[in-house]
């Protein structure tokens, strides 16, 4: 009889992922550290025009792109002169399930319908749950979704319930777990028990599927405006949104300035059971962002598709009030009733316009959808309820876990600069932590270049720093 | 109150400890350390059963999982919370600027 403990599962993950992938990952492997990202990318992906195809079969994508007239009027008050660029906003709620998950799921499950597999199965407790059962649904396939969901009282984050209400909606098994990263091995244990495939956010087709949205993005901004965006503001948590977004951006020819913004939870410990019920953003925060920007590889894949630091120009954060804020803005001003996590990009977004000269175009690239649980009143009310602070004033005062600060006028509104030479020294240390004292090989040098965009000399000169 | 049976073919939840607290992994913290790892699930009751006893349902996408009973007939609890006044005086201001432009 096979050995169901925690210690023997977690040793056989290899094996079990190899099985629920079916994929090589060895076959891009180069050198200690360097792999192939594009050959992975493009021979273990799908093109363009095949996402696209994949996507129209389940009525994904070609959402609308609106132009948020009344914020941008709001983010030029108090703007310096000339400046304050048009923000236009890709409503991603529009998608099947409610979210730009969507993208990702309708690759993930097409990809598993194609090579025979009866079931998908996904770790999650954000929009890809209901994605993946959504287009699970759709092509006929069996979905489970483990969610971590409650606390050890059993309080779930209503955002979380909400979620795994709407994947149960289509037709998914639901498995709620309390706190901690042990989920993975539920995951895996449900992956060896059903053989169903493993529809990780990870992989080199749920990337490709995020590229039609930043393809989108300049298509619809030429045919209805005959605009070119000059930045995009992307949501960044496990790095998938971004990196497709700004390959897709790449592959209909534009260089848009791509910046990824995060909720600021800097102090809450995401595998605490007593902060679990403290943060009111389950995803988008710098709780993955950051851990999944300096160190890809951290996923449920031996090697992560999103691949955030080759694509990014700035990285930033605004804070949890922020980003409920202009949750309350977009739907008093422009009237879209969207979810506050889906508005973490239109935040910084707000922020940002200011930078920009006013004929200049700021493009949010995503909404999600709202409801019970997941409705910015829904998560103020539960914040205070858990005493969490809430109040009017400077949101840059509060302090996660502890407070939450609406500003009390749209100037107060700031996207904060992370430092990007400390992300990618940050990347870099555990990069060369793997290779314990090894001298990395040319081929890591140039493969370290690529990945965290920089020259091979900042590699080389890092190296030596560090001995 | 004792508990009437609950008829096979019931929608109920339930509940399985997957990890007691030693043997959790060595990476969380302390807080989370102190607890167990639990899970819940829902699906139909195979047989007819009784709260708080073992039982297996069949899950929507068709597994049979096995756990204790904690609920019949689930209620979703969450919703859109209380009025939140910082958050209702949000819309006023903002409109007030946009006429004042101040």
């Amino acid at each position: 009889m096979k050995d169901n403990s925690y210690q023997a599962v977690m040793a056989r993950s290899n094996e079990i992922m190899k099985k629920a992938i079916g994929m090589d990952y060895s076959q891009f492997e180069r050198g200690q550290l360097a792999f192939d990202y594009q050959a992975m990318m493009t021979e273990a992906g799908y093109s363009l025009e095949e996402v696209i195809a994949v996507q129209r079969e389940t009525g994904v994508g070609n959402t609308p792109l609106y132009e948020l007239k009344n914020i941008t009027k709001l983010a030029r008050i108090n703007a310096p002169k000339g400046k304050g660029a048009r923000i236009f906003l890709k409503d991603e709620a529009s998608n099947p399930s409610g979210s730009f998950k969507a993208r990702r799921a309708a690759l993930a499950v097409y990809h598993a319908a194609k090579n025979g597999y009866k079931g998908v199965v996904a770790a999650t407790s954000g929009n890809y749950g209901a994605a993946v059962a959504s287009q699970a649904a759709i092509r006929g396939l069996k979905s489970i979704i483990v969610q971590e969901a409650f606390d050890s009282k059993g309080i779930y984050q209503p955002e979380i319930e909400e979620k795994g209400r709407a994947c149960e909606a289509y037709g998914s098994e639901v498995l709620q777990l309390s706190v901690g990263p042990e989920l993975f091995y539920v995951f895996l244990r449900v992956l060896e028990d059903t053989g169903f495939f493993n529809a990780s956010l990870y992989t080199p087709y749920a990337i490709a599927g995020v590229e039609t949205l930043g393809w989108e993005i300049v298509q619809q901004l030429q045919d209805q405006y005959s605009l070119k965006p000059d930045m995009v503001v992307v949501t960044n948590a496990g790095g998938g949104n971004l990196t497709g977004t700004a390959r897709g951006l790449r592959k209909a020819g534009s260089d848009a300035l791509v910046v990824g913004a995060s909720v600021d939870l800097k102090g809450l410990h995401m595998a605490s059971d007593q902060d679990f019920n403290r943060k009111s953003f389950t995803t988008g925060h710098t709780g993955f962002g950051v851990p999944f920007t300096t160190w890809p590889d951290r996923a449920d894949v031996p090697r992560n598709a999103a691949r955030p630091l080759r694509y990014l120009d700035r990285y930033v954060t605004i804070t949890q009030g922020e980003a409920f804020y202009v949750t309350e803005l977009l739907a008093q001003l422009e009237g879209l009733e969207r979810g506050p996590a889906g508005n973490v990009s239109l935040a910084a977004a707000v922020a940002l316009a200011r930078e920009l000269d006013e004929d200049q175009i700021l493009v949010v690239q995503e909404t999600e959808y709202t409801g019970a649980g997941k409705h910015v009143n829904a998560q103020l009310s539960f914040a205070r309820k858990n005493g969490i602070e809430i109040s009017v004033g400077n949101p840059a005062d509060s302090v996660p876990g502890q407070s939450i600060i609406l500003p009390e006028h749209p100037s107060q509104i700031q996207a904060v600069d992370m430092d990007m030479d400390d992300l990618r020294r940050s990347y870099l240390k555990h990069a060369l932590g793997i290779l314990n004292g090894a001298k990395p090989q040319p081929e890591d040098i140039s493969f370290l270049a690529e990945d965290c965009r920089v020259t091979p000399e900042f590699i080389e000169s890092f190296a030596q720093g560090v001995k | 109150m004792i508990d009437k049976a609950v008829p096979k073919g019931t929608w109920v939840q339930i509940h399985q400890q997957i990890l007691s607290p030693d043997q959790r992994a060595p990476q969380v913290p302390a807080d989370t350390a102190k607890v167990p790892l639990v899970m819940v699930t829902k699906g139909f009751l195979e047989k007819d059963g009784s709260r708080n006893e073992n039982v297996a349902v069949k899950t929507l996408c068709g597994r049979v999982v096995e756990g204790k009973l904690i609920n019949v007939l689930p209620r979703f609890s969450h919703d859109f919370g209380n009025a939140v006044p910082e958050l209702l005086a949000i819309g006023p201001r903002v409109r007030a600027l946009l006429e004042g432009g101040e």
